[in-house]
């Protein structure tokens, strides 16, 4: 018998089982935070070694995985997970969303909705939404124990008091199953209603920070906000230059060095699938002092 | 790893594991998480595991998959599973606790009094994970009386037929609803399937 190099995706199968037995308390209790014993994996901590390790304790051999780093399956984040796993897993891959059965992620969601059956595994930094408010694990436990959230309504409503409008853009707090205020992980709250009633299974995995958490599929998540403030998504005025989209996220890119820009598609493979079907946007850069991102009000 | 026995009387409790631990175990894991992800769904988790009386392969199958020396197991009716406490000990290195309130995972008898399983942890306000998930075999999965589920996993509803479920099971169930995020999570099992039911669905009659 030849022993292999390594383990099937890398771990070893008590950590795997210590994993998993993570994943189903976070599905029997949506949006809390399990403990889990992380381990050191061959890459460093803001490369997504949470959501590697949660990715290697589910993925078997009929796995097709995508993985995908601010929408593009093309960044050296993306394109090493995935290598690190059709070596030591031998996974099929795929940058199609829809060809895909798990899909690991770096701050977005796919444009593609999701499917029942398939499962998108998050890459979480810092997995407590309220340690903004409060550093100490111990105190935030009890937050969330007692559902004592009226700390955090009070920074949006500051946020709203500065600016006018809730300023957070990034990794907006969300209520799952009207009981825990949950971290979405760095997603544009663009992404955020993507979230809400999901026939995906959605898991999470903060590695430096050692918490596992989920959503399962069809769970009822809500964005926090204020009667008079309701949350909105961010808008856009321009479809993508490139295959016209709109109702999507798009990315500025700097064109030239007088500062022309346009905006695309964060979401690789959607443009690209629109392009392959024939759609054409603009294609040209704007000019520089036209504003093209608006943020709700 | 290969073990080689001649105690003829003990043989079976080192027969009967995965054939492949780690591509088994995976399989087994998937489908568990689908089952308690999609509360309702039938898992088949046949063909991995044969047992020794009375485990059932999907109870086998489910402990040989989560269960290891950070998990103490808790039997219902240890004097009735010799060879089952001694086959899943020797397949997962699981200690068989007497202690209810130490128990990760409790391998019931069918038609347990759920009246003693208000014993099991359920997690504390801080911790709601630090709990039992039950291990309850019945008659069938189906043909029984109308169950509809309701909560996380299930879009609109979901009716299960479960034969030989405890008395009290529904309303032991509901009071365990009540308590969340504390709580006890079931997988109804009988022969190589599986039912999952955690702590957030809703049970009421169909
Ligand atoms: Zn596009």
């Amino acid at each position: 018998m030849t022993l292999p190099e390594y383990n099937f995706a890398y771990l070893d199968e008590q950590t795997k089982r210590m994993i998993r037995r993570s994943i189903l308390k976070g599905i029997a209790i949506p949006g809390y935070q399990v403990p889990f014993a992380s381990r050191e994996m061959p890459m460093p901590y803001g490369w997504g070694t949470g959501g590697v390790q949660v990715t290697a304790a589910i993925l078997g051999p009929d796995d097709v995985l995508k993985v995908i780093d601010q929408g593009a399956d093309d960044t050296t984040n993306a394109v090493s997970i995935r290598a690190f796993f059709a070596k030591t897993a031998n996974v099929a891959t795929t940058t199609k969303t829809a060809d895909a059965t798990v899909i690991q992620t770096r701050h977005r969601i796919p444009e593609a909705p999701l499917s029942a059956g398939q499962v998108i595994v998050y890459q979480v930094p810092i997995p407590e939404p309220l340690r903004f408010l409060e550093p100490r694990e111990t105190e935030t436990r009890v937050i969330h124990g007692l559902e004592e959230y009226g700390l955090i309504h009070v920074k949006l409503y500051e946020d709203i008091a500065q600016h006018g409008h809730i300023a957070t853009t990034y990794a907006y707090p969300v209520k799952v199953e009207d009981r825990y205020v949950m971290d979405p992980s760095p997603i544009p709250k663009f992404d955020n209603p993507k979230m809400n009633g999901s026939p995906a299974l959605q898991l999470f995995g903060a590695g430096r920070e050692k918490r596992i958490y989920a959503l399962p599929p069809f769970t009822h998540v809500v964005s926090l906000d204020f009667e008079d403030h309701p949350f909105e998504v961010q808008k856009f005025k321009q479809p993508c230059a490139l295959c016209n989209a709109t109702g999507v996220y798009l990315d500025e890119v700097v064109t030239d060095d007088r500062g022309s820009r346009m905006y695309v598609c964060s979401d690789t493979d959607h443009c690209e699938t629109r392009r392959e079907e024939g759609h054409r946007g603009p294609g040209l850069p704007i000019s520089g002092a036209q504003t093209v991102k608006e943020d709700a009000a | 790893m290969s073990v080689s026995i001649n105690t003829r009387s003990e043989g079976h409790v080192f027969e009967g594991g995965f054939a492949n631990p780690v591509m088994d175990s995976q399989g087994v894991f998937r489908r568990v998480m689908n089952a308690l992800g999609e509360p309702g769904t039938v898992a088949d988790l046949s063909g991995f595991v044969t047992p020794p009386a009375p485990l059932s392969q999907a109870a086998a199958a489910i402990l040989l998959t989560l269960a290891d020396y950070d998990t103490p197991v808790w039997f219902e009716k240890p004097e009735n599973n010799d060879d089952a406490i001694g086959w899943m000990s020797f397949h997962t290195g699981a200690p068989r606790t007497a202690d209810v309130f130490r128990a990760a995972f409790a391998v019931l008898e069918k038609m347990s009094p759920v009246e003693a399983w208000a014993k099991f942890p359920i997690g504390t306000s801080d911790y709601p994970d630090r709990s039992a998930t039950l291990i309850l075999p019945v008659e069938s999965l189906a043909g029984g009386e109308p169950l509809r589920l309701t909560g996380p996993g299930i879009e609109t509803e979901k009716v299960i037929t479960p034969l030989g479920l405890p008395q009290g099971f529904e309303a032991f169930m509901t009071e365990n609803r009540a308590a969340y995020p504390l709580g006890l999570d079931v997988l109804l099992v009988c022969g190589g399937e599986a039912i999952g039911l955690p702590r957030t669905t809703r049970i009421e009659e169909a």
